[in-house]
């Protein structure tokens, strides 16, 4: 069973990265999740999840996930959007946790992001 | 919503926006009676009578942009479709208690579903509010609080990767342990008053 003691360690190996992470903060990639009535009612809890458990276990540093409300586009949920610094936004819809990897791994590990999950190809 | 920890989740964001400092969740199941009852507790602005009546309507909602609210008449419906009950406690600048009784032999009850899963959310989304879950089944009790986690963090942020990762897995195993009847120690929690 997981322990109060397990958590100290973990924040004294998280100390040690922190410092690196304040170092490069212009240079912070921000995930939003769309957490209103609709986005959870159409599976965006799974989808934030898979996202955090993708990037600890890729150890990004310098990705932050935030949640945020309804922007009234409900039919497209779940919606993420990604924020890269230097480059337009990017928004996917009707995302799924197995979809949250690949974006996880083709667009904010290598820069490519995943044209066929955006909203844009969406509303073709 | 396909399980009432979603509705917990979604509940819980009004008291988010209601600007609570401190959020109370409580899941208390009682297999006796054949019972689940879920209570949302808030220090958060409050709300007048008139707005309590009115947020059951679900053309009604605070935002200026669209005239829908489905929230709490999701929720109200849940309860009341199992034959059970849902009230709103609510005063202006103290806060707000929303509370919904479930009868878990009804044919209509929607699973309970992962509620460690949206408070793992709720407290990694929210560093300054103090999420305090506690969870019931008959005599056995888990309480967590959030501010107890963050004073062994000494700094370091609940939306930490690492961090996330470990409280999601703290909240599912002692939550899980409840129904295998051997409570742990409360270690990260209060003891019972």
């Amino acid at each position: 069973m997981k322990s109060i003691e397990e958590l100290k360690a973990i924040r004294e190996k998280a100390r040690a990265q922190m410092n690196i992470r304040e170092e490069n903060e212009d240079g912070n990639i921000r995930v939003v999740v769309g957490m209103a009535t609709c986005g959870i009612a159409a599976g965006a809890r799974p989808v934030l999840n898979a996202f955090v458990d993708e990037i600890a276990k890729r150890g990004l540093h310098h990705v932050f996930v935030a949640q945020t409300g309804c922007i009234g586009l409900c039919q497209f949920e779940p919606i993420v959007e990604v924020m890269v610094p230097g480059r337009e936004k990017v928004t996917y819809c009707k995302m799924t946790p197995e979809k949250a990897v690949r974006v996880v791994t083709d667009h904010i590990v290598n820069g490519q992001p995943v044209a066929e999950y955006t909203i844009g190809e969406a509303t073709k | 919503m396909r399980e009432l920890s979603l509705n917990i989740l979604d509940i819980a964001q009004n008291s988010v926006s209601a600007g609570a400092s401190r959020i109370e969740i409580e899941v208390q199941e009682d297999t006796a009676a054949k019972t689940l009852r879920i209570r949302i507790a808030d220090n958060g602005c409050g709300m007048s009578e008139e707005t309590v009546r009115r947020v059951q309507d679900p053309f009604y909602t605070t935002r200026t942009t669209r005239k829908v609210g489905m929230g709490i008449p999701l929720f109200k419906m849940a309860a009341e479709m199992t034959g059970g009950s849902f009230s709103i406690d609510s005063e202006v600048g103290k806060g707000t208690t929303v509370t919904a009784l479930f009868r878990t032999d009804s044919i209509d009850f929607t699973p309970l579903g992962d509620a460690e899963s949206s408070v793992c959310a709720l407290v990694t989304m929210n560093e300054n509010i103090n999420i305090v879950y506690i969870r019931r089944l008959d005599e056995n009790i888990f309480i967590f609080s959030s501010d107890e986690i963050k004073q062994v963090l000494e700094g370091v942020p609940l939306n930490e990767p690492s961090v996330v990762q470990w409280l999601g897995e703290y909240l599912a195993e002692h939550a899980k342990a409840l129904f295998v009847g051997n409570a742990p120690e409360n270690q990260g929690g209060q003891s019972e008053a």
